[in-house]
């Protein structure tokens, strides 16, 4: 199944299981989602569940965070990470930070979904991967499927969360195609997965950077270079002791981002290194991130401007280079 | 500023005496310009400078011995001043005041740049550490011709593929470091330790099966005990010194089966009682041999005790682990005539030894621990 | 237990003492001490490890007893029966 019908199910499953649960957003209800996700749901649940709301994020993600706080189980889906800046304020300094600043009182368990990341010519304002921003800030809880499997349980463990649970997903993953098992167990979301087992360097990406470096790693394959996939799948809480784990074995990584190279999240996950691998690296930590400009329209650019497999491949021999 | 260091003229040269300064402070000196005579064992040797510039002062008088790499004397580099021209084909730029005494340029290179220092990867310089490799001497095939790990691993004549063959280079390694480094030296003492096997004996009977000692368990105690009044074996020669250990980790060597052994650490030996330390020590022989041994075993011992047990010779003279201070060895227990007194009388007896190094401790010390150690031995209910 | 049961047993103690042992060949009436290259440690988990097994206590001086696989059997056998 698509990666946009595994999302689709687990939220149908999560509606029929749990009658608090609601999702809520720009056009998710008549149009079907920006992104088809939840096409149909409609008819199936009626309005009262499946809510179209104006476009006003700071209004709508604060609805949806009152409705958490009130006992609801709401998703809110915002159409890109570009757009959700517009309830930054909402998921900040609100749902991130009340059960702290209430003393464990109030929790907001609120799940919000969105689009993220660049490849269909869109436009910068939206194409860009701001999840790191968020991954940042203490209170919140940050997913990035990769792969139809994730995409679904994902939503389903989110929803189990107490707290705030905010998934990223990667406008190129909705068309991707595997096998879904619905009845798996989703707490596996929380932990790195080694996508593609190897030896000689760990390449590190998560979302829609995974499928990219698993190309890169199969071409370096081909150049006898035996290459470790490791998808890591939540940015909060980061799965750092498998980080550590892959790199104490392989001795190099390459961290793989699309977010731009400064400040990055794949910063954070060379930090992480450094401190926990320091003396198992065999060379410095290298990154492959999206060059420093807005996301470019033009399609020569975008692709120019964006992490590739070529990229990812010729990192890791960089880092394995003789001579 | 630079620094003026007594050269080695000699890859068995390991001091110089200064004989006399060729020139004094304020000369200006040249690359290649002689500045000293040195003393070796091969004769006196004119000594050449690499730097040119000016002499600041000399921090070694005439007549003085001092190791290689001993700064002799401090220079002012040319370059170090902003004013000082640089050799260069390029066009000199306008001086921007007049030197009151130009320079001239000879026609020699520019005074060598410091050497970069080498590339090693963080894995590598680990790795080398462990095998006893200079890091530095390996030439480097990474990124930018750092050393890798591979690279380390490589400069040790064939890599060993297997468990046995590894360990085989990792004692091979140890032990080529430690009598190339450590200057050893022997004491050696025998002890009767008839009334500790009778008294062992007795033990045995009234205990529990599981709570049985072999007199093995009794000398890593009489050793860890000894070292609380002999701290100076207890620990490591780091960075040119000898640092104790506060805790007493009695490493102790267990032979494998089909060859090669290991010494894991027994953590505070001193503080076990004897029923506690052979659980202690079944356990780690057990683990040892079926190759279950924690790496923090293998790092914490502060010192070294082998014995050969009931089946060895009569006697045993260790070699130190580095980066540790010494190793205490126990011969077979043989049944020897012996002066009890008077008269003279068959008793078993047990020959130590201690190996120790030198730089950190001497023979009299040596001896009085290992007096220490046999005293230990004759008192069992001290034990 | 059977004598041959007994002797299944001493053997594969032995076994896990000294695994690169080939006990197939081992003469039972070697001393184990010398055939085996067998320590004071291995005979004390020898001993215990009887003790697990069959809750028979081996005191330290009939130990020369137990140097050959035949005469563990023999004083294991004697033990067990004078127990019924």
């Amino acid at each position: 199944m698509t990666f946009r019908e595994a999302a689709k199910r687990a939220i149908r499953t999560a509606m029929k299981r749990d009658s608090r649960v609601f999702l809520m957003g720009e056009d998710v209800g008549r149009y079907g989602g920006s992104y088809a996700v939840s096409k149909g749901l409609l008819e199936e649940f009626g309005p009262e569940r499946i809510v179209d709301t104006p476009l006003s994020e700071s209004g709508f993600v604060g609805a949806g965070i009152g409705s958490a706080i009130g006992g609801l189980r709401p998703i809110v889906e915002v159409m890109t990470v570009n757009f959700s800046l517009l309830a930054l304020d909402q998921i900040v300094n609100t749902a991130a930070t009340l059960r702290h600043m209430s003393g464990g009182q109030i929790g907001v368990p609120v799940v919000i979904r969105m689009a993220t990341g660049a490849g269909r010519q869109l436009g910068a304002q939206h194409s860009h991967s701001l999840e790191g921003w968020y991954a940042h800030v203490p209170g919140l809880k940050v997913l990035t499927p990769s792969v139809p499997q994730d995409a679904h349980a994902m939503i389903l463990a989110a929803l189990r969360e107490p707290d705030p649970v905010l998934i990223f997903e990667h406008q190129l993953l909705y068309n991707v195609e595997a096998d879904v098992d619905e009845a798996a167990p989703v707490d596996g979301v929380w932990h790195a997965a080694i996508r593609r087992p190897g030896e000689r360097v760990t390449l590190i990406a998560y979302g829609g950077s995974v499928g990219k470096t698993l190309l890169a790693a199969d071409a370096l394959a081909r150049d006898g270079i035996d290459a470790e996939v490791l998808d890591l799948r939540s940015l909060r809480p980061l799965d750092v002791p498998a980080i550590v784990r892959s790199v104490e074995r392989t001795h190099r990584a390459v961290v793989v981002d699309e977010g731009w190279l400064t400040g990055s999240f794949a910063a954070e996950v060379s930090a992480r290194i450094m401190e926990g691998a320091f003396y198992s690296l065999d060379a410095p930590v290298a990154r492959v991130c999206s060059a420093e400009v807005p996301i470019p329209y033009a399609k020569h650019l975008e692709d120019a401007a964006l992490p590739s497999a070529e990229r990812i491949a010729s990192a890791a021999k960089g880092l394995l280079a003789h001579g | 500023m630079a620094e003026f260091r007594m050269p080695s003229l000699g890859a068995d040269m390991d001091a110089g005496t200064l004989v006399e300064w060729l020139k004094k402070p304020g000369d200006r000196v040249s690359r290649g310009d002689i500045i000293a005579e040195v003393e070796t064992e091969k004769g006196i040797i004119e000594v050449e400078v690499f730097t040119s510039g000016v002499v600041e002062r000399f921090l070694v008088e005439p007549g003085t011995k001092v190791p290689v790499g001993t700064a002799l004397a401090i220079l002012q580099e040319d370059g170090a001043t902003p004013a000082a021209p640089a050799p260069s084909a390029a066009p000199a730029p306008a001086p921007s005041r007049t030197d009151a005494a130009p320079v001239p340029v000879p026609p020699t290179p520019a005074p060598a740049k410091p050497e970069a220092p080498p590339r090693i990867s963080p894995a590598a310089r680990k790795r080398a550490a462990e095998l006893g490799v200079d890091p530095a001497s390996v030439a480097g095939t990474g990124p930018g011709g750092a050393v890798t790990l591979e690279d380390v691993e490589g400069a040790v004549p064939r890599a060993p593929e297997d468990a046995r063959s590894r360990m085989r280079h990792a004692i091979a390694a140890a032990m080529a470091r430690s009598k190339r480094e450590i200057p050893h030296y022997y004491v050696n003492h025998t002890v009767d330790v008839t009334p500790l096997l009778s008294w062992i004996e007795r033990f045995n009977e009234a205990a529990q099966v599981p709570d049985r000692i072999i007199p093995g368990v009794a000398f890593l105690k009489s050793v860890a005990l000894a070292l609380r009044e002999f701290p100076a074996f207890n620990g490591f020669w780091m960075d040119g010194r000898a640092t104790p250990s506060s805790g007493i980790h009695v490493g102790a060597a267990v032979a494998l089966r089909g060859g090669g052994l290991v010494a894991p650490a027994i953590r505070d030996t001193d503080r076990l009682s004897l029923v506690e330390l052979m659980h202690a020590f079944r356990d780690l022989v057990a683990r040892a041999r079926a190759s279950g041994l924690r790496s923090s075993e293998m790092s914490d011992p502060t010192i070294t005790v082998t014995s050969l047990g009931d089946r060895g010779t009569e006697s045993v003279l260790g070699v130190i682990y580095p980066p540790q201070l010494a190793i205490v060895g126990f011969g077979r227990i043989l049944l020897r005539p012996w002066v009890v007194d008077g008269a003279v009388a068959p008793r078993s007896v047990v020959h130590l030894s201690l190996a120790a190094d030198h730089r950190a401790t001497d023979g009299h010390e040596g001896a009085l621990f290992l007096a220490r150690i046999a005293e230990n031995l004759e008192k069992p209910e001290a034990l | 237990m059977t004598r041959e049961e007994i002797r299944t047993l001493v053997l594969r103690t032995f076994a896990r003492i000294a695994p690169e042992a080939d006990l197939a060949t081992l003469d039972p009436k070697a001393d184990v001490r010398e055939a085996l290259d067998v320590d004071s440690m291995d005979l004390n988990q020898f001993v215990l490890a009887i003790h697990d097994a069959l809750g028979v206590d081996i005191p330290e001086r009939e130990l020369p007893k137990f140097f050959t696989v035949d005469g563990a059997v023999r004083e294991l056998e004697a033990r067990l029966s004078k127990e019924k």
